[in-house]
């Protein structure tokens, strides 16, 4: 592939940031790892659809806006009651625009959980990224993880040490302030050494309306026997694009949990993937997308079974309503010598109107003999026996199909496991199924 | 109980009705007065699934001919939340699972939709919690049951208490129970069983519709009815039932015969 720069689009986002970006003073491996990313984004062009992984996506109007880095950022005032922060005590890490907040962010005073900025990595933290950072979220064939990978300037590393069960939940929070149209890059690595539990939260919320693009790149390392529960939530702004990259290795007999919801952004793309990187690593990835208007949410997941004995479980639902489109593409892959993989994926989709428009792409492909799995795909309306028992009982039609609605996308909700969270997710999706 | 001075809740003439084209209902003619009980046996495919089906308002059914009157109104011109409003209640022969909503969710909203229609007062969430607890017990059923999703993962046995439950919060004046007995054990067969005898009064009245026999040992019918080919062929007191039960239905057709050779 040519190292000269062929994508103006990329060329004139380069130009800007190197301006921009101050070198990382801690932790030299950073510096050099923006460098090597910055080398790669130079041979890579931005997707169009006629790439088999963006057949759906078109991204090209993501050209018409230059979205530069947010040039003030201001100390917002942030509480519960405009539904960003959590009730429950927890661990917060909060970004506006892309960049890290020390002032609204509260760490846990205990040493359960260790975190770092990336621009002053320490200690643990230090060793850790330079292991970890850039290894799991690969930016060779991925020109959005290499652009994070070399714009970032700012990010959190969050270590929970051995046999240790964080306290509290983390609750990164990552802000778009909607001032101006701006771009941020957030970057976290999560570290779950060998036997360690942790809860983390990822959402991305908008505080008002308007165009903003994030591209986002999250690396989570799960050591031996560790667990990690992670729940993602995306709501930006209805004008908004939203790029983000999710990797994770999952170690021998450790366990992933991961529950995502795509709610924001006029155009939305989220890929997920996942190593069971040692024998009896399990994983659980459940995801809803409820998208509206002409809302475009793209999820592709691929869980990649690479060792024996290890199990996958996945449910991705998508409501699509009005104009909007939803894409699901889902991949599981067995490689040869992973005996004894358990796998199975569903994905079920409702579609609301005429124009509501829905592609999934499910995929196997196995190439050891002695496994367990399993893939179902439907895209359908609401059940017509369930409306009318609904019905039978009083509700008027609208109710009865909105209460369905809800019921739908409230399987995926019921397993966030931070309740105050859940409640907040029943809300906003009450709220949107329009249910008094 | 039969009362001739009762009110007539419902009165359905000469019903035709087809299923995707096909006609099931040809010519259903039933009357039903305050404070009855009727029961609606036959075999499978006789119709009387349809019947009730058709009178609550499923929208797979159309009524081609004949008239359906609920207390003198005309019911196959509304919708099936207003039938029930009205105070029409099917128990569902196959009550649908519904996954992500609580059932003391869904419960509260029924009852609060039909209650506040009547003019009735809503309950919150509290009193509600209250309210139907104390129904529950008439089910002896497990509150438990209040915390899980609509049906899902519910024995049949549970499903269909769970039927009742909703028959006891809504409170109808015209209870259909479509194959209530279908599924239960014995134990079961009776707590459903005494909770109907339990809501059934002057006011109301119920149809069963049943295979068997068994179930009318615990709800006595005052009117038994035979249906066969999507009419009604035989109407008679609880005795037919029994003797159904020892005979079978080709009985009724010797039986025809038999009347047909008196003089």
């Amino acid at each position: 592939m040519s190292t000269a720069i062929w994508d103006d689009y990329l060329e004139k986002l380069i130009e800007s940031w190197k301006k921009e970006t101050q070198p990382f003073r801690t932790v030299s491996y950073l510096n050099r790892l923006r460098t090597n990313a910055l080398n790669r984004v130079e041979s890579l062009r931005l997707p169009t659809i006629r790439d088999e992984e963006w057949r759906f996506t078109d991204i090209s109007s993501l050209r018409n806006t230059p979205f530069p880095r947010a040039s003030t950022i201001s100390l917002l005032s942030l509480d519960s009651q405009k539904n960003t922060f959590l009730n429950e005590p927890v661990c917060r890490l909060v970004f506006v625009d892309g960049q890290y907040i020390p002032e609204l962010s509260s760490l846990v005073d205990d040493d359960s959980v260790t975190v770092c900025r990336l621009s002053g990595l320490a200690n643990t933290c230090a060793s850790k990224a330079e292991r970890h950072l850039g290894q799991l979220a690969d930016f060779q064939d991925s020109v959005f993880v290499a652009l994070n990978t070399a714009l970032m300037h700012d990010g959190v590393c969050i270590v929970i040490p051995a046999n240790v069960s964080a306290t509290i939940p983390v609750h990164v929070l990552y802000v778009t302030s909607g001032k101006e149209e701006v771009a941020a890059y957030p970057r976290c690595l999560l570290v779950a050494e060998s036997g360690a539990e942790v809860t983390i939260v990822e959402e991305y919320v908008a505080l008002r309306e308007g165009a903003s693009l994030t591209n986002a790149v999250t690396e989570i390392y799960i050591g031996e026997s560790a667990r990690v529960n992670h729940i993602r939530v995306q709501r930006e702004a209805p004008q908004a694009f939203h790029i983000a990259n999710n990797a994770t290795f999952v170690a021998k007999a450790a366990r992933y949990d991961s529950v995502s919801f795509a709610f924001g952004a006029r155009i939305s793309r989220f890929d997920q993937k996942i190593t069971l990187a040692g024998e009896g690593a399990e994983c659980q990835i459940d995801g809803l997308a409820l998208i509206a208007g002409r809302q475009l949410a793209d999820t592709h997941t691929f869980i990649d079974h690479a060792n024996p004995h290890c199990g996958s479980r996945q449910l991705h639902k998508c409501i699509v309503d009005e104009s909007a489109h939803g894409v699901f593409s889902g991949k599981i892959m067995v490689r040869p010598h992973s005996q004894q993989t358990d796998a199975k994926q569903l994905n079920h989709n409702l579609l609301l109107s005429e124009k509501a428009r829905m592609d999934t792409k499910p995929q196997l492909e196995i190439f050891a003999d002695d496994v367990k799995c399993a893939h179902g795909a439907t895209v359908g309306q609401l059940d017509k026996e369930s409306l009318f028992y609904l019905q039978s009982r009083g509700l008027a039609e609208e109710a009865a199909r909105n209460l369905l609605t809800y019921a739908f996308g409230g399987e995926i909700i019921n397993r966030v496991v931070v309740a105050s969270l859940r409640q907040r997710l029943e809300e906003y999706i009450l709220a949107r199924t329009r249910i008094s | 109980m039969i009362n001739v001075n009762s009110k007539t809740l419902l009165e359905v003439r000469d019903l035709h009705a087809t299923v995707g084209g096909a006609e099931i209902l040809k010519g259903v003619d039933l009357t039903v007065k305050s404070g009855e009980i009727h029961a609606i046996m036959g075999l499978n495919g006789s119709g009387k699934s349809t019947l009730a089906k058709v009178l609550a308002g499923h929208p797979s059914y159309e009524v081609t001919r004949g008239t359906l009157l609920f207390d003198g109104h005309d019911l196959s011109a509304l919708a099936p939340e207003d039938r029930a409003r009205a105070g029409v209640f099917l128990a569902f022969q196959y009550p649908v699972e519904i996954p992500g909503v609580a059932n003391n969710q869904f419960l509260r909203l029924a009852y609060n939709t039909v209650r506040g229609q009547r003019g009735e007062e809503e309950l919150d969430p509290l009193e509600f919690d209250d309210f139907v607890r104390e129904k529950m017990k008439l089910l002896k059923m497990n509150p438990d049951f209040l915390d899980r999703s609509v049906n899902e993962g519910f024995s049949g046995g549970e499903k269909k208490r769970n039927e009742i439950l909703q028959m006891a919060l809504l409170e109808p004046r015209l209870a259909l129970l479509d194959e209530t007995d279908s599924g239960l054990d014995i134990d079961a067969l009776r707590i459903v069983a005494n909770g109907v005898n339990q809501l059934s009064n002057k006011d109301n009245a119920l149809i069963l519709v049943t295979h068997y026999q068994r179930l009318l040992d615990y709800i006595v019918p005052d009117y038994v009815h035979v249906m066969e080919a999507g009419r009604i062929i035989r109407t008679s007191g609880k005795e037919l039932a029994l003797a159904l039960e020892k005979h079978g239905y080709d009985w009724i057709h010797a039986d025809d015969q038999m009347t047909e050779a008196r003089p």
